[in-house]
C-alpha cells in the first residue's frame, strides 16, 4: 500500500487538470466519478489502516528542498484518518447534490483543486507542506464563493480571503523559528512533525510561537472575535461553498490546533488553556444567541458552526483522552451535519429562491421527505442522543469537566440555546398551515438531491448508534499525544494538570 | 622621463570581460549592417540580438580562470557570474517580445537592438567589478543606452517617463561619483575592497567624512533601485515604457544595481558602525511598506505592477541588510524566481496593448479592462491569475519560495521583527494582486470581444508567457539545484 497517500492527495490534482479537456456537457459526471473513486481510495486506506497502532502509517518522505530542510512527508494517524475521509466524502454528496448550471467547468475543477488541498492539509507531515495546501486551499474557495455567490459575493470571498491569508502569514514566521530551533537544537534543518515532537521548547518561547500558530488557527476555526468573515462567506457563498466550508475548511483549523499546537507547546497550550476556554464559551453562547434572532436560515446555520466549533475547541483543550477524542468525533459528525444542512437549505433556495425563514411556513405538508431529513439533520445538529452530534458533544463536555464544570455548564447552556433556534427555525419553516401560496406544490426531494442526503442520514444514525469504529483508532492516537505531552512538558505544573485531567496510565 | 609600460596580454584576462566583448562587438555588428543593408525586418534584428546575447551567455557560463582582469579592475566573482546569467536569461526572455503583431516602431529601428546590447554590456560591467570608477562606467553606459531605449517607444508619455528617468538618474549619478570621491579622498583608492581594508585599518574614522559618503552611496543605489523615497521616478516611467521593457526595467538594472549594494554595504556593515544599519532597516521598512500601500489604490496594472516592483526591492534589500551568506543567496534566488513571475506578467499585459487607450482616457491596462476575462478567454485568466498569486508570495508558486527562504534567512539571523514586517506585507501585498484576480475571475465581463486581450499576441509571446508561468508553477522543485548552485557561487565570493 505504498504510495497510496501520494494518490489520494494528488489524484483531484491530476483529475482536475484533466477536467480542463472534459467537454462541459460531461463534467459533471466526470468530476463525480473522480471524487467516488477518492472516497473509494479513502475507504480503502481505512480498510488497510492498522487501528491498535498510534503513530504514523503510510509514511512517505521524499527530501525536496535540503537546504531549508523541506520534504515531501505525508502520513496518517488515527486524528487525520477520519478528517481525510470526511473530506472525500463531503466532495462527493456536494458535488452529487450540486445544481449549479453557469460556468459548471469552472466550478467542478475549482472544487477538485480544492479537495487536494484539504486533503493535503490533513496528511501533510512537514509543516511547510501543510502551510502550502492551507494556503492554497484558500485560492479555489476564493473563486467559489466570489463566481457562484449572490449578491455580495465578492466582498465576501474578499474578506474570507484576507482574513485566513493574514492570520496565517504570522504562523509562517512561527513556523520558521521552529525550524531554525531544530536547527540549533540538533544542526540539522528539518520541519518534519514527527522531528518537532522530539524537540523540547523553553517555555517564554513557547508562549510567543503558540501565539504565532494559534492566531492561524483562531481566525479558521473561526473564533470569537475573529468570527465576523464566517457568516458573510456562508451568507454568500453557493450551497457547494457552505458545505465544503462548514463540513471541511473549518476544521483545519481545529485539526491544526490537535495537530501542532498540544504536542508541540504543552507548557503554552496549559498557560493558556483558561482564556482560550472562556472565549470558547462565549463562542458557544453569544453564537447560539445571534443565530437564534437569524432571518435567514443559512445564516442560522452559520452560527450554529460558530457555536459548535466553540464546543470542539473546549474538548480540545480538556488535554484529556475523553476530551480531545470528543473533539475530533465532533468535527466529523458537525462536518456531517452542518453540511447536510446546508445542502437542505440550498435544495429549498434552488425551488423558491429565498432563504428566509418568513417566506416560509408549513413545508411540512408540501416536502414531506425534505422535511422527514431536515427533522433528522437538526436533532444530530442539537445534539440529541443516538445521533451522531451527541457522541462529540458529550464526550468534549465530559473531558472539559475536569478541567473546570462552570465553563462546562456555561458550554452546556450553549447546547440548550442551539435547541431553541434549531427548533425555532423548524417551526417556523415546516409546521403550521401553509401561509405563502408560493409553497404549496413545491416539488419534493429529486433523485438526485436523495442521493446526496440519503447517505448523509444513514451516517447519522449508524454512527450515532455505534461510533466505535471510529473512536477507536483516534483514541489510540491522542492517548500517545498525551503521553507525548506530559514527556515533553518543561513546567511542573504542566505535567501536574496533564496527570489531573486524565485517567490514562501513561499520565501517572 | 617615464618608463615605457610594456602590456602583457596574457595578463589583462581578457577571458574576463569576454561575455562583455561578445555584445558590445553584436551592438557594433547590428549598427554595420544598418549601414550596408537596409533591411528593416524586426525578426532579423531580433534573431541577431538573441544570437549575440546567447553566445555572452556561453561566455559566461563557460568561464574559468583567474576571476580578476585588466589591472585588477574587472572581477569576476561568483555573485558577478550569477549577475550577467540573471541579465542575459532576462534578455533572452525580453527581446522575443519585440515579434508582437502589432507593428511598434521603436522594435523596427536597429538601433535598439545595438542600444540594448550596449545596455546589457554596461550592466555587466557594473557587476563585474569592485572598482567604483569601472562601476560607474557601466553604470552609465547602461543607463544612457535605457534612457533612449524608453523615448524610443515614441508616445509622449514614453518621452516624460524618459526625461524623468534621466534627470533622476543623472542626479544620482551626480551622488554615486561624490560618495566614490569621498571615499577616494579618505583612503586613496577607488577599489572596494581596498576601500575596506583602509577604513578598516584607522577604525572607520574620522566617521563624518565615511557616513556622506555613505550617504551619498545610498542615495545613488536608492534612485537605482528605486527604494522609498528615492522612488518617485518609478511608476511615471515604468508607465511610459512599452510593457516588456518595463518589466526588464524592474529586473536587470536592479539586479545589478543589488549586486553593487553587496559589496558595498557588506563591506560597511562589517564596520559594525550602529547607523548604518538603522538607515539600511528604516530604508527596507520603509520602501516594502509604502510601495505596498501605494499599490494598493492604483487604478492601472501596470502603475501597480510598478510599485509592488518598489516593494520587491525592498523585501530584497532586506537580505542586504541580513547580510549572511543565506542571505545574500536568497537575493539572488528570489529575484531569480521574481523574474520569471515579472517578466511573465508584463508580456501578458504586452499581449493586449492596443494603440488606443479604450478603456480609460490615461490608462492603458486599468483593471476594468480584466474584468470577467474567465469567461471570455479561461487560459489567459489562469495564466495571468497564477503570474499575480507567484507574485504574491501565494504558496506554491514561485516567488514564494524565495519569500519564505528570505524570511527564513531573517529569523536565523536573529531579525524576528524585520521577518514580522516582511510577512505582514506579504499580507499587505495579497490584496492588490487579488484585486486584478478578483476582476479577472469574479466580475462580469463588459464586452465578449476576444481581440481585447490577444491584440498584440503572437506565437513568440505565447512561448515566453508560457515558460514563465511553468516556471511559477513548477518551481518548487527548481529550488533545490537553483539554491545549490547559488550558494555555491556566493560562498566561493565571500559574502
Amino acid at each position: 500500500m505504498d504510495g497510496i497517500l501520494s494518490l489520494i492527495i494528488f489524484f483531484p490534482l491530476i483529475a482536475g487538470v484533466f477536467g480542463f479537456f472534459v467537454h462541459k456537457d460531461n463534467i459533471r459526471v466526470y468530476g463525480i466519478t473522480a471524487t467516488v473513486i477518492l472516497f473509494i481510495m479513502t475507504l480503502i486506506l481505512w480498510v488497510s489502516f492498522d487501528t491498535s497502532m498510534a503513530g504514523f502509517q503510510f509514511v512517505e518522505h521524499i527530501s525536496i528542498i535540503s537546504q531549508l530542510g523541506m520534504s515531501y512527508h505525508v502520513g496518517v494517524d488515527g486524528i487525520s484518518l477520519f478528517l481525510v475521509i470526511l473530506s472525500t466524502f463531503m466532495t462527493m454528496i456536494a458535488l452529487i447534490g450540486l445544481s449549479i448550471k453557469e460556468n459548471v467547468k469552472n466550478l467542478i475543477i475549482s472544487v477538485l483543486f480544492l479537495e487536494m488541498t484539504m486533503v493535503g492539509v490533513f496528511l501533510s507531515l512537514d509543516v511547510i507542506l501543510f502551510y502550502l495546501f492551507w494556503e492554497f486551499s484558500l485560492i479555489p474557495m476564493l473563486y467559489i464563493i466570489g463566481a457562484w455567490g449572490s449578491d455580495r459575493r465578492v466582498y465576501a470571498a474578499i474578506k474570507f480571503f484576507l482574513y485566513t491569508f493574514a492570520g496565517s502569514v504570522l504562523m509562517l514566521v512561527g513556523i520558521l523559528y521552529m525550524g531554525y530551533l531544530y536547527h540549533v537544537e540538533t544542526g540539522v534543518w528539518s520541519f518534519s512533525i514527527s522531528d518537532w515532537h522530539l524537540l523540547v521548547v523553553p517555555f517564554d518561547l513557547q508562549l510567543w510561537l503558540f501565539g504565532a500558530f494559534f492566531l492561524a488557527f483562531a481566525i479558521k476555526v473561526p473564533m470569537f472575535p475573529f468570527h465576523t468573515w464566517l457568516p458573510y462567506a456562508h451568507g454568500q457563498a453557493p450551497t457547494i461553498g457552505s458545505v465544503i466550508l462548514a463540513a471541511v475548511l473549518l476544521k483545519m483549523g481545529t485539526y491544526g490546533m490537535v495537530r501542532f499546537l498540544l504536542p508541540l507547546f504543552p507548557d503554552a497550550t496549559v498557560y493558556f488553556l483558561m482564556p482560550i476556554a472562556i472565549i470558547a464559551v462565549i463562542m458557544v453562547i453569544y453564537a447560539a444567541m445571534i443565530a437564534y434572532i437569524q432571518e435567514d436560515m443559512k445564516q442560522v446555520i452559520a452560527y450554529s458552526s460558530i457555536s459548535h466549533m466553540g464546543i470542539i475547541i473546549l474538548g480540545t483543550f480538556a488535554l484529556n483522552a475523553e476530551g480531545i477524542t470528543g473533539s475530533i468525533f465532533l468535527m466529523i459528525s458537525h462536518g456531517i451535519v452542518s453540511g447536510a444542512l446546508f445542502m437542505l437549505v440550498g435544495v429549498i433556495y434552488d425551488r423558491r429562491h429565498t432563504k428566509n425563514m418568513s417566506e416560509f411556513g408549513g413545508l411540512a405538508i408540501s416536502m414531506p421527505t425534505f422535511a422527514t431529513i431536515f427533522g433528522v439533520m437538526l436533532m444530530a445538529s442539537v445534539g440529541l442522543p443516538l445521533t451522531i452530534g451527541f457522541v462529540g458533544e458529550f464526550l468534549s463536555l465530559m473531558g472539559f469537566f475536569r478541567v473546570s464544570w462552570i465553563l462546562t455548564l456555561l458550554a452546556g447552556t450553549g447546547i440548550i440555546l442551539g435547541a431553541i433556534y434549531m427548533l425555532t427555525l423548524y417551526k417556523r419553516v415546516f409546521f403550521g398551515e401553509i401561509t405563502n401560496e408560493k409553497n404549496r406544490g413545491l416539488k419534493d426531494l429529486n433523485a438526485k438531491e436523495l442521493t446526496a442526503l440519503v447517505p448523509l442520514v444513514a451516517l447519522v444514525v449508524i454512527l450515532g448508534v455505534y461510533p466505535k469504529p471510529v473512536l477507536e483508532p483516534i483514541d489510540t492516537s491522542i492517548k500517545s499525544m498525551i503521553e507525548l505531552m506530559y514527556k515533553k512538558a518543561v513546567i511542573q505544573e504542566t505535567k501536574d494538570f496533564i496527570v489531573k485531567v486524565n485517567t490514562i496510565e501513561g499520565g501517572k | 622621463m617615464l618608463e615605457p609600460i610594456s602590456i602583457d596580454l596574457v595578463s589583462l584576462n581578457f577571458n574576463s570581460i569576454l561575455p562583455m566583448i561578445i555584445a558590445i562587438v553584436g551592438a557594433l555588428t547590428i549598427i554595420c549592417i544598418d549601414l550596408i543593408v537596409k533591411d528593416r525586418s524586426k525578426l532579423f534584428y531580433t534573431m541577431l540580438t538573441l544570437f549575440f546575447i546567447l553566445l555572452s551567455l556561453g561566455a559566461v557560463v563557460g568561464f574559468d580562470g583567474s576571476d580578476r582582469g585588466f589591472f585588477d579592475t574587472v572581477l569576476v566573482d561568483g555573485i558577478a557570474r550569477l549577475t550577467q546569467i540573471i541579465i542575459l536569461v532576462a534578455s533572452v526572455l525580453f527581446v522575443p517580445l519585440a515579434l508582437s503583431s502589432s507593428r511598434f516602431q521603436e522594435f523596427a529601428m536597429p538601433e535598439f537592438y545595438a542600444l540594448f546590447l550596449f545596455m546589457i554590456a554596461g550592466f555587466m560591467f557594473m557587476s563585474s567589478s569592485d572598482n567604483l570608477i569601472l562601476i560607474f562606467v557601466g553604470l552609465e553606459t547602461a543607463s544612457l543606452a535605457l534612457y533612449t531605449m524608453i523615448a524610443m517607444h515614441n508616445r509622449p508619455k514614453a518621452f516624460e517617463a524618459a526625461i524623468k528617468y534621466f534627470t533622476m538618474g543623472a542626479l544620482a549619478s551626480g551622488f554615486f561619483v561624490m560618495s566614490a570621491l569621498i571615499f577616494y579622498a579618505l583612503t586613496g583608492s577607488v577599489e572596494i575592497h581596498k576601500i575596506a581594508e583602509v577604513l578598516q585599518a584607522r577604525d572607520f574614522e574620522p566617521l563624518v567624512a565615511v557616513l556622506t559618503a555613505t550617504v551619498f552611496m545610498i542615495g545613488a543605489l536608492g534612485f537605482k533601485l528605486s527604494m522609498v523615497p528615492f522612488h518617485t521616478w518609478t511608476p511615471d516611467v515604468y508607465e511610459g515604457s512599452s510593457a516588456p521593457l518595463a518589466g526588464y526595467m524592474s529586473i536587470v538594472p536592479k539586479i545589478a544595481g543589488f549586486v553593487v549594494a553587496i559589496r558595498i554595504f557588506d563591506m560597511l556593515l562589517d564596520s559594525g558602525v550602529v547607523w548604518l544599519e538603522s538607515i539600511l532597516y528604516v530604508l527596507v521598512v520603509l520602501t516594502m511598506t509604502l510601495g505596498n500601500l501605494i499599490a494598493l489604490v492604483q487604478e492601472d496594472v501596470k502603475r501597480m505592477l510598478a510599485f509592488s516592483s518598489i516593494s520587491h526591492a525592498g523585501f530584497v534589500m532586506a537580505a542586504v541588510l541580513i547580510g549572511t551568506t543565506e542571505a545574500h543567496s536568497g537575493v539572488f534566488l528570489y529575484w531569480i524566481l521574481f523574474m520569471f513571475a515579472n517578466l511573465g506578467a508584463f508580456a501578458m499585459l504586452w499581449a493586449s496593448r492596443h494603440r488606443e487607450n479604450l478603456w480609460h482616457k490615461r490608462y492603458q491596462h486599468p483593471y476594468s479592462k480584466f474584468s470577467g476575462m474567465i469567461k471570455i478567454m479561461p487560459i489567459y485568466a489562469v495564466i495571468m491569475g497564477v503570474l499575480m498569486f507567484a507574485l504574491a508570495g501565494m504558496p506554491p508558486f514561485s516567488v514564494f519560495w524565495g519569500k519564505l527562504y528570505l524570511i527564513s534567512t531573517a529569523v536565523n539571523s536573529g531579525f524576528i521583527t524585520l521577518a514580522v514586517i516582511m510577512v505582514l506585507n506579504s499580507a499587505l501585498a495579497i490584496y492588490y494582486y487579488m484585486k486584478l484576480i478578483v476582476y479577472m475571475f469574479l466580475k462580469e465581463p463588459k464586452s465578449m470581444d476576444k481581440s481585447v486581450y490577444i491584440s498584440n499576441i503572437s506565437t513568440t509571446i505565447k512561448i515566453i508567457v508560457g515558460f514563465c508561468v511553468m516556471v511559477a508553477t513548477t518551481s518548487v522543485f527548481m529550488i533545490e539545484p537553483l539554491l545549490k548552485t547559488i550558494l555555491n557561487y556566493v560562498t566561493f565570493s565571500g559574502y
